[in-house]
């Protein structure tokens, strides 16, 4: 991938900010999120709370049902490859996915190394618990990134603690004197030159969304509030009562994410909520797959 | 207009310019004094929908028809177009270049603007066909038209505001201040 095709990769994130990618599993489901809003949507075969019931290996989706996906709406469509599987980036470049989510949400296909995404064209977005991780990712080649959070729980604790952490070590690397950064870069086991851009600007070099656990308008304005640029919300409305309510009213929120008054109004009469399951009570951490 | 998109790069140009901006996130911005409106690029079905669903659509649309200046870039050119706003007379194709594959930069001629302006299209639409005398195309690249202008209205297919190059938003200014 050359500089430019990385440059327009990165642009397109940008045009992503401020909107909700959410996932999906049919063309009629990515019809409903498009109406509602969604900014783009997540092509695959099982939501994250599914992958989570079903267990084994999951991988990604059959390239069919994606183009299915493709033809329903206009706006950008996503899919998963698992961490590492080359193969499976290649497939989805092929079909011309217009962003690959190089997801812990499947299962890893590689325990050490992450996919070379600069040998790609098409974009990548990869999930980090905190500063260290999003360098590497986008040392890789990653041109946006989003929190991990705890996947298919409906439990926004875990995006909140990685978001936070982000923000308070770009503040910290922010308030550092530039021959401190070497260090700073050591123990982050990032590259210099991206810890320092870092240090420069006060924010990372891509756009940085939520993600993993967002289940509600609240969740959605809570993480905008905390510094996300944009939210992805998996299980989270097609495992609720009525998924085109909820999905319009989380779009607005994030839009209008200080407005307590009209966050209120979005709140009221969404219907049941994914049912949710505590950090504390799952068996499978995926948060902790690639680091 | 901040509802969805890349409106905070068009707030950092106008800043670097001199101009004051703020955002419009919801009806009651809408009231407050204002001197021209960007529309910026972003997913125009995200952004239709909130103009609607937050009861800014109308008077948006008195306002443009009332001589307010607009710059639309990309999404904001889609959203001036005869299926929304319908405040400049042209039709416009989204996606016209297909997926984020079909992405590129290059640099041409913008009339009334200058040479070599550099030009950025993600996901890009383009003019179809101006409908009107007083719709003019500006710019087109390999034969499409990309960049338009009707009256105190500018609209891009490709994003000045991702470039470092102004000559876009000082016409824009210039219009505001006439």
């Amino acid at each position: 991938m050359n500089n430019e095709r990385q440059q327009l990769n990165r642009q397109l994130a940008q045009m992503l900010k401020g909107g909700v990618i959410m996932d999906v599993t049919t063309p009629e489901q990515a019809r409903i999120a498009e109406e509602a809003g969604a900014c783009a949507v997540m092509a695959l075969e099982r939501i994250p709370a599914d992958i989570r019931a079903a267990g084994g290996v999951s991988r990604m989706s059959d390239p069919k049902m994606i183009r299915g996906i493709q033809e329903a709406v206009s706006i950008p469509v996503m899919a998963k490859c698992r961490i590492g599987h080359i193969a499976e980036a290649q497939i989805l470049q092929a079909i011309e996915i217009d962003y690959i989510d190089e997801s812990e949400v499947l299962s890893p296909a590689d325990n050490i190394n992450h996919i070379d995404k600069s040998m790609f064209d098409v974009p990548f977005v990869c999930g980090a618990k905190n500063l260290g991780e999003a360098l590497r990712r986008i040392a890789e080649g990653a041109t946006m990134i989003r929190t991990k959070g705890e996947p298919g729980t409906g439990d926004v604790v875990q995006a909140v603690s990685h978001m936070r952490l982000m923000q308070s070590e770009i503040r910290r690397l922010s308030a550092m004197s530039p021959d401190e950064l070497y260090e700073a870069a050591k123990q982050l086991q990032a590259p210099y030159e991206l810890v320092r851009w870092v240090h420069d600007n006060g924010r990372l070099p891509v756009v940085n969304f939520a993600a993993g656990g967002v289940a509600t308008p609240a969740d959605a304005a809570l993480m905008m509030q905390l510094g996300a640029e944009g939210v992805f919300v998996g299980s989270g409305i097609f495992k609720s009562g009525n998924p085109a309510k909820r999905a319009a009213a989380i779009v607005k929120a994030v839009t209008n994410y200080r407005d307590a008054k009209m966050l209120a109004e979005l709140s009221e009469d969404l219907g049941e909520a994914m049912v949710g399951i505590n950090e504390q009570e799952i068996e499978l951490l995926m948060a902790e797959r690639g680091k | 207009m901040a509802l969805q998109g890349a409106f905070i790069e068009h707030e950092a140009m106008l800043r670097r310019l001199g101009a004051d901006c703020f955002e419009v996130r919801q009806a009651s911005d809408w009231d407050r004094p204002k001197d021209g409106l960007i529309l910026p690029g972003g997913e125009s079905t995200v952004q239709r929908r909130l103009l609607d669903d937050l009861g800014l659509f109308g008077a948006v649309r008195r306002d443009i028809l009332a001589g307010l200046p607009v710059l639309g870039t990309c999404a904001g050119m889609i959203l001036l177009s005869e299926e929304h706003l319908a405040t400049m007379h042209m039709r416009v194709r989204r996606n016209a270049y297909g997926r984020q594959l079909g992405s590129f930069h290059t640099e041409d001629r913008v009339e009334g603007i200058g040479e070599d302006v550099p030009m950025t299209f993600i996901r890009a639409p383009y003019i179809e066909e101006t409908q009107s005398e007083a719709c003019q195309a500006i710019a087109r690249v390999d034969g499409n038209i990309v960049a338009a202008r009707e009256g105190k209205q500018i609209a891009t297919a490709f994003h000045p505001e991702l470039d470092g190059d102004t000559r876009i938003h000082e016409a824009f200014l210039a219009l505001v201040s006439e």
